[in-house]
């Protein structure tokens, strides 16, 4: 399991290939992954920019152990999480999930659980800039209705 | 609140989340969509605080 928590910006395709070939040859039967990036609107409005504060320590712990419970709950073999903070851009990578199994399933659902409480629990907190210039925090993330926690 | 930090003491034995949030933001109730950790852990305002903890208020978060 590796969880990162980090101001540059990254290649989140990379960043699976080399932890994939870290992980022991002909064991896994499957990887799946996630890639949040950054949209250029959000709520209607146009945005050019978006800075991301978190909380040091916390944040990492409880991706940390997210990642643990979904281990616990499914058969997987190993994940990674990596996650920005800082300023960023639209297209910009924010977020990667990848978990690795044996069978697509368990990789299938420990990926959703890890990404869907990582938006509702991980503190971290998004402001965007707009066309206009205007700067404002959004206050909820955009509702996935298949977001619930399992 | 808008402050990353700050260091606070209380004189008493018994002090809980909400104790401490009616002290810094001047006797207001703890809104509902405020979180709270502890030492890094959700809880909630009736949560009691021991020496040294540290304590966190925090807006609904918007990450991934």
């Amino acid at each position: 399991m590796k969880v990162v928590v980090q101001e540059e910006a990254f290649d989140p395709y990379n960043e699976l290939m080399v932890y994939q070939n870290s992980l022991p040859s002909g064991k896994h039967g499957g990887v799946v992954s996630f890639v949040g990036t950054m949209r250029d609107f959000n709520d209607g409005q146009d945005v050019t920019a978006m800075r991301l504060d978190h909380y040091p320590g916390m944040t990492e712990k409880h991706i940390e152990q997210v990642c643990q419970e979904a281990s616990e709950r499914w058969d997987v073999m190993d994940s990674i999480v990596v996650h920005r903070y800082g300023d960023m851009h639209p297209n910009d990578a924010i977020v990667l999930v990848a978990v690795w199994s044996a069978h697509r399933a368990n990789a299938f659902d420990a990926c959703r659980f890890i990404i869907n409480y990582l938006k509702e629990r991980a503190p971290f907190w998004k402001c965007e800039t707009t066309l206009s210039g205007e700067k404002h925090w959004v206050e909820h993330n955009t509702r996935d209705p298949k977001a619930e926690i399992k | 609140m808008g402050k990353a930090d700050e260091s606070i003491s209380i004189d008493a034995a018994y002090v809980t989340v909400a104790d401490v949030w009616a002290r810094v933001a001047d006797g207001q109730s703890l809104p509902d969509s405020t979180l709270v950790a502890i030492n890094m852990e959700y809880t909630n305002a009736e949560a009691v605080l021991e020496e040294g903890d540290e304590l966190a208020f925090f807006p609904p978060v918007t990450g991934g």
